[in-house]
C-alpha cells in the first residue's frame, strides 16, 4: 500500500489512475451517486456525488485520487445540497413510488430516503412522457427516466449494440432507442442485455418480474443504501 | 410503421452526403444541410445518414435534437426566428413579433397551416447594435420595424426565395466608434507569420509569455501557459524538444467563433472586417504548437459569414500564408477549415464546442484531461477566442513589450467592447484595459444610466454606484458585452429574460443546471406574473447556490448570477412585483382556464377568474 487518501479523516489507500469513487467504492465508504457504476466508464452527470477535494467541489466518479488528497464527503452541507439534486431529479420526472414497481430496489428511492429527503420541496413539473411497451420482454417507461446514461453506456459498451441514446437538450433531454420507429420493440434489444439490467430506477422493467420478490423483502427495505453499500451486499434477501 | 413521406431520400441526399464523404466528424454539417433542404431533419434521412456515416440512429438523432437550428419536426418553409436578447427586447421586439405573426396568421413557436411558415424566439444573435433582429432561414435581419416587417411577410406570401430578397433587409454594420491597436491600426497580411519566421516558433512563444495576453473569451487564461502546455502534452509523448515541427502526429488549433454570449458581437466584426489579423493568428500559433490544421468554429448565426470567409482563406492560400511551405518555409503548413454550428450557446465552453466539431452533441466533457492534452479526436488541442487570435498576430508582429506596455500589469493590451441598450452611439469600442465604466458610458452616449451588464448575463451588473470600476481581469473581466440600461428600465424584466436564456441554453447533461434552470424560470414566471413572495426570492438565493457549487460547467456555475446580483443592488426591482403575502400558491387558477380561452375565442370579463 502506498499512496493515500483522506475521506472525511478516514485513511485511504489508491492506486494510479483511480478516481475517488474508485478509492472509495474499492474500500467500502458510501459516496452517494446514481449515474456512476464501476462497471462502466464514468458519466459525472447526476453530481450526486461530489466531494470537496483539497477545497474544490469536485466529481468523485471523475476526478482522480492524488497523494494527499484531503476529501470531504459526509458534511451537512454536501448532504442538505445532495437532497436538493434527489429532490430535483424527482420533480422534473414522474416518480410514483407506491405504484413503481421496481419501490425497494429503486437506487433513486433509496438515496432520497438515505439523504432523508421528507419532501419534495420544489413544484412538480409533470412532463408527458412515453411509455414503450412495444418489446415481448421489456418494458421502457420514460417517466422514471433520470438520464443517467447507464443503459446507453452498457448497449454500448458491453452489448455492442448502442441501443439507446439521447436526443433533445436542456429539459427536453430525453432517451431514444436506435430503431426507424423509435420503439424498443423494432430494436436489437434483448432481455439478456446488459443494459436491461443496469437501470437504477424503474425506467426499464424486464416484464412478468415484477413481484418476484415481494414488498418487505426488496434490497433497501430493511437497510438503507449507504448500509448496503459500505457492507457490501450481504444479507441475500435481493437474491431471487 | 408510419407511411414513408420522403421514400426517395437517398437520391436527395447522395449530393450532400458525397461532398461530406464517409467522415462521422462532419454529421453536423451534413445535417445542416439536410434542414436547409427540407426544412426540418425528415426521420428517413436520419435513418439514411446514418447507415452513410456508419453510426447508430439514435446518436444522429441525438445530434439533430441537440440544436436549436435543427429540427426534428415540420418548420415552415420560411423559419423566421426572432433575437430575443435584452436589448431586442427593448427596442420593441415582443410587440413587432406580435405584429409580425399576426400579420401571417401564425402564432410564435408553431408552425402555420399551409407549412409555410413558422415564427418563434431565439437567442441572442449578435446584432444588439442594430436590433431589433432576427433570422430567416439561418439569414440576419437588422433593424426591424413595422414597415420591414410589412415587406418581409409580403415576400413570404409571394413565396419569393430568400436569396431574392432586397439587400437592405440583411445589411449588418460594422458601427467600429472607437478604434485601437487592433481595429486601428493597419496590417498587411503575413507581416505577423514573417516576423514570427524569422525569430523563430520558441522565440515568438517568449514573445507572446513576454506580452502577457490573456484569453479574451472572459476566462482569461494566459495564451502563452495554454500554448507552452500544448507543447508539453507533445513533448510528454514523444519524448523530445518542444518546438520541433513537421512530420509529428497530430495535433490542432481553434479558433472559438460561437460568440454566444448575449450583447457580445465583437467577433463578428473582426471576422466580417479583420478576419486577416484572426488567421494570421491561428497560423503564428499553429507554428508555435506544431499543428498542421486549424478550425474554425463559426456560430450558426454568422452562416452568413461563411463565404466572404471563405474567400479570405482562398486569399491567403493563394498568396503562400496558408497551405504547404508557407512563405516558402519548407515544411511550414497549416490550413483552416471552417465548420458551422447550429444554434447552441454552450458550444462556446471549450470542451463542448470540441465535441461539436467532431460532429457530436455539445456537451461539455469531463476534466481533466484538458483540451490541451486531449482535445479534438483526442489529441492535443489550443482553443482560443477570436479576439485573442487577432491579438496574437499583432505580438507576433511588434513583440510582447509593445504589447505589455498597453493596459494594466495584469490585463495587459485592449479589449473590444460591444456596446450596446440604451445609449445613443451602440457599437464597438477598443480600449486599453483599465478604462472605467463610466468613461465608456460618456464615450457611448448613455445617460442617465441605471446599470450596465457587463460580460453577458454570466457576467456582472454593475450598478450605478459602482461606475468607477474598471473593465480588467483583476476588477471586471469581460468577454465582450456592455449592455446598459436607462434609470427607467425595469432590472427584473433583464434578470427574467436572462433566467430564460439559461433554461433555453443548458445542454440537459448534469441534473443542477437541467433542472436548476428550469426552477430558476418558473419562479421568475411566477413573479413576473405578480405572483411571488419573499419565499420565492429566498428559493432564488438557495437555487443561486446550488448552481454555482454543483453544476458541471461554466454555464451552471453562472446561471444564476444575474438574479443574485439584481436581488443584491437592485432588490426594489424584485419587491415591487411581490404581493405582500407570506405564501402565494404556484397554482394560478385563473392561467389554467387560459387554453379554454383560447378554444372558445373569449377574453372577456366572465372568461377571467380573479
Amino acid at each position: 500500500m502506498s499512496k493515500t487518501i483522506t475521506i472525511d479523516g478516514k485513511t485511504i489507500p489508491f492506486m494510479d489512475g483511480q478516481t475517488i469513487m474508485d478509492a472509495a467504492l474499492a474500500a467500502r465508504v458510501y459516496i452517494p451517486h446514481l449515474c456512476h457504476n464501476p462497471e462502466f466508464k464514468p458519466h459525472g452527470s447526476c453530481k450526486l456525488c461530489t466531494v470537496k477535494a483539497n477545497g474544490r467541489l469536485v466529481s468523485s466518479c471523475t476526478m482522480p485520487a492524488c497523494e494527499g488528497m484531503e476529501v470531504e464527503n459526509g458534511t451537512k452541507e454536501l448532504n442538505d445540497e445532495r437532497r436538493d439534486l434527489v429532490r430535483m431529479l424527482f420533480v422534473e420526472g414522474n416518480h410514483l413510488c407506491p405504484t413503481c414497481e421496481k419501490s425497494g430496489n429503486c437506487q433513486l428511492q433509496a438515496v432520497a430516503y438515505c439523504l432523508g429527503m421528507m419532501s419534495p420541496r420544489y413544484n412538480h413539473f409533470y412532463p408527458q412522457r412515453e411509455v414503450d411497451a412495444s418489446h415481448p420482454d421489456v418494458f421502457l417507461d420514460r417517466n422514471r427516466c433520470i438520464l443517467c446514461e447507464l443503459c446507453v453506456r452498457a448497449s454500448r459498451d458491453v452489448d455492442g449494440k448502442n441501443v439507446f441514446g439521447l436526443s433533445g437538450r436542456g429539459i427536453g433531454s430525453r432517451l431514444v432507442v436506435n430503431s426507424c420507429s423509435g420503439r424498443l420493440g423494432d430494436s436489437d434489444f434483448a432481455v439478456s442485455d446488459k443494459a436491461a439490467q443496469v437501470c437504477p430506477t424503474g425506467a426499464i422493467l424486464i416484464k412478468r418480474q415484477g413481484f418476484k420478490v415481494p414488498i418487505g423483502q426488496r434490497i433497501y427495505d430493511h437497510k438503507t443504501i449507504c448500509q448496503v453499500e459500505s457492507q457490501g451486499k450481504t444479507g441475500g434477501e435481493e437474491d431471487e | 410503421m408510419e407511411p414513408c413521406e420522403f421514400p426517395h431520400i437517398g437520391e436527395h441526399l447522395a449530393p450532400i452526403m458525397e461532398r461530406h464523404g464517409g467522415d462521422a466528424t462532419r454529421l453536423l454539417q451534413i445535417l445542416r444541410e439536410v434542414q436547409d433542404c427540407f426544412h426540418f431533419i425528415p426521420p428517413e434521412a436520419v435513418s439514411c445518414i446514418a447507415s452513410h456515416l456508419k453510426l447508430p440512429r439514435a446518436q444522429v438523432e441525438g445530434v439533430a435534437g441537440f440544436y436549436s437550428f435543427l429540427s426534428l419536426s415540420h418548420q415552415g418553409e420560411y423559419r423566421v426566428l426572432f433575437s430575443d436578447n435584452i436589448t431586442d427586447n427593448m427596442l420593441g421586439k415582443p410587440e413587432l413579433m406580435q405584429y409580425f405573426c399576426n400579420k401571417l396568421w401564425v402564432e410564435p413557436g408553431k408552425v402555420s397551416e399551409d407549412n409555410l411558415v413558422s415564427v418563434d424566439s431565439t437567442s441572442c444573435t449578435g446584432m444588439c447594435d442594430q436590433g431589433p433582429a432576427a433570422l430567416v432561414n439561418g439569414w440576419p435581419l437588422t433593424s426591424l420595424d413595422r414597415n420591414r416587417l410589412d415587406l418581409i411577410a409580403e415576400l413570404i406570401r409571394m413565396k419569393k426565395p430568400v436569396a431574392e430578397w432586397p439587400a437592405m433587409l440583411f445589411e449588418v454594420r460594422d458601427n467600429i466608434r472607437r478604434p485601437g491597436m487592433l481595429l486601428g491600426e493597419p496590417f498587411e497580411p503575413g507581416a505577423g507569420i514573417r516576423a514570427m519566421l524569422a525569430r523563430g516558433a520558441e522565440a515568438t512563444l517568449s514573445e507572446m509569455d513576454v506580452s502577457n495576453l490573456r484569453g479574451r473569451g472572459g476566462a482569461g487564461f494566459k495564451t502563452a501557459s495554454k500554448w507552452s502546455f500544448c507543447h508539453a502534452a507533445i513533448a510528454e509523448e514523444e519524448g523530445s524538444m518542444i518546438c520541433d515541427v513537421g512530420g509529428n502526429p497530430e495535433r490542432f488549433i481553434v479558433c472559438n467563433a460561437d460568440e454566444g454570449e448575449p450583447g457580445t458581437f465583437k467577433d463578428r466584426v473582426l471576422l466580417a472586417s479583420y478576419a486577416d489579423l484572426v488567421f494570421e493568428g491561428m497560423t503564428v500559433g499553429a507554428r508555435v504548437i506544431g499543428a498542421r490544421k486549424g478550425f474554425l468554429y463559426l456560430r450558426g448565426e454568422y452562416r452568413y459569414l461563411l463565404q466572404p470567409l471563405e474567400a479570405v482563406l482562398a486569399r491567403r492560400r493563394a498568396a503562400g500564408l496558408l497551405g504547404e511551405n508557407i512563405l516558402g518555409e519548407t515544411g511550414f503548413a497549416f490550413d483552416v477549415e471552417i465548420r458551422l454550428g447550429a444554434g447552441a450557446y454552450i458550444c462556446g465552453e471549450e470542451s463542448a464546442l470540441i465535441e461539436s466539431l467532431e460532429g457530436k452533441r455539445g456537451r461539455p466533457r469531463n476534466r481533466p484531461p484538458f483540451p490541451v492534452t486531449s482535445g479534438y479526436k483526442g489529441r492535443p488541442t489550443v482553443v482560443d477566442n477570436v479576439e485573442t487570435f487577432a491579438c496574437a498576430a499583432r505580438i507576433a508582429e511588434k513583440g510582447g513589450a509593445w504589447f505589455a506596455a498597453m493596459g494594466t500589469a495584469q490585463s495587459t493590451g485592449t479589449k473590444i467592447l460591444s456596446i450596446s441598450g440604451d445609449c445613443a452611439r451602440p457599437g464597438i469600442y477598443e480600449y486599453p484595459f483599465g478604462v472605467t465604466v463610466e468613461e465608456i458610458l460618456r464615450d457611448c452616449g448613455a445617460e442617465d444610466a441605471h446599470a450596465v451588464q457587463v460580460s453577458g448575463p454570466s457576467g456582472t451588473l454593475v450598478s450605478w454606484q459602482e461606475y468607477g470600476r474598471r473593465i480588467a481581469f483583476e476588477d471586471l473581466p469581460t468577454a465582450g458585452a456592455f449592455m446598459v440600461f436607462h434609470r427607467q428600465r425595469e432590472m427584473f424584466a433583464a434578470a427574467h429574460n436572462f433566467t430564460r436564456f439559461f433554461a433555453h441554453e443548458s445542454c440537459g447533461f448534469c441534473t443542477p443546471c437541467r433542472v436548476g434552470t428550469q426552477l430558476q424560470k418558473k419562479i421568475m414566471d411566477k413573479i413576473a406574473g405578480g405572483h411571488g413572495t419573499p419565499a420565492d426570492l429566498e428559493e432564488l438565493k438557495h437555487l443561486g447556490h446550488i448552481l454555482g457549487s454543483m453544476s458541471h460547467c461554466g454555464l451552471g456555475h453562472s446561471a444564476a448570477n444575474p438574479v443574485l446580483d439584481t436581488l443584491r443592488k437592485f432588490p426594489g426591482t424584485f419587491e415591487r412585483k411581490l404581493k405582500a403575502l407570506s405564501f402565494e400558491p404556484a397554482f394560478d387558477l385563473d392561467g389554467a382556464l387560459e387554453t379554454a380561452r383560447k378554444i372558445t375565442g373569449r377574453d372577456d370579463e366572465w372568461a377571467h377568474l380573479s
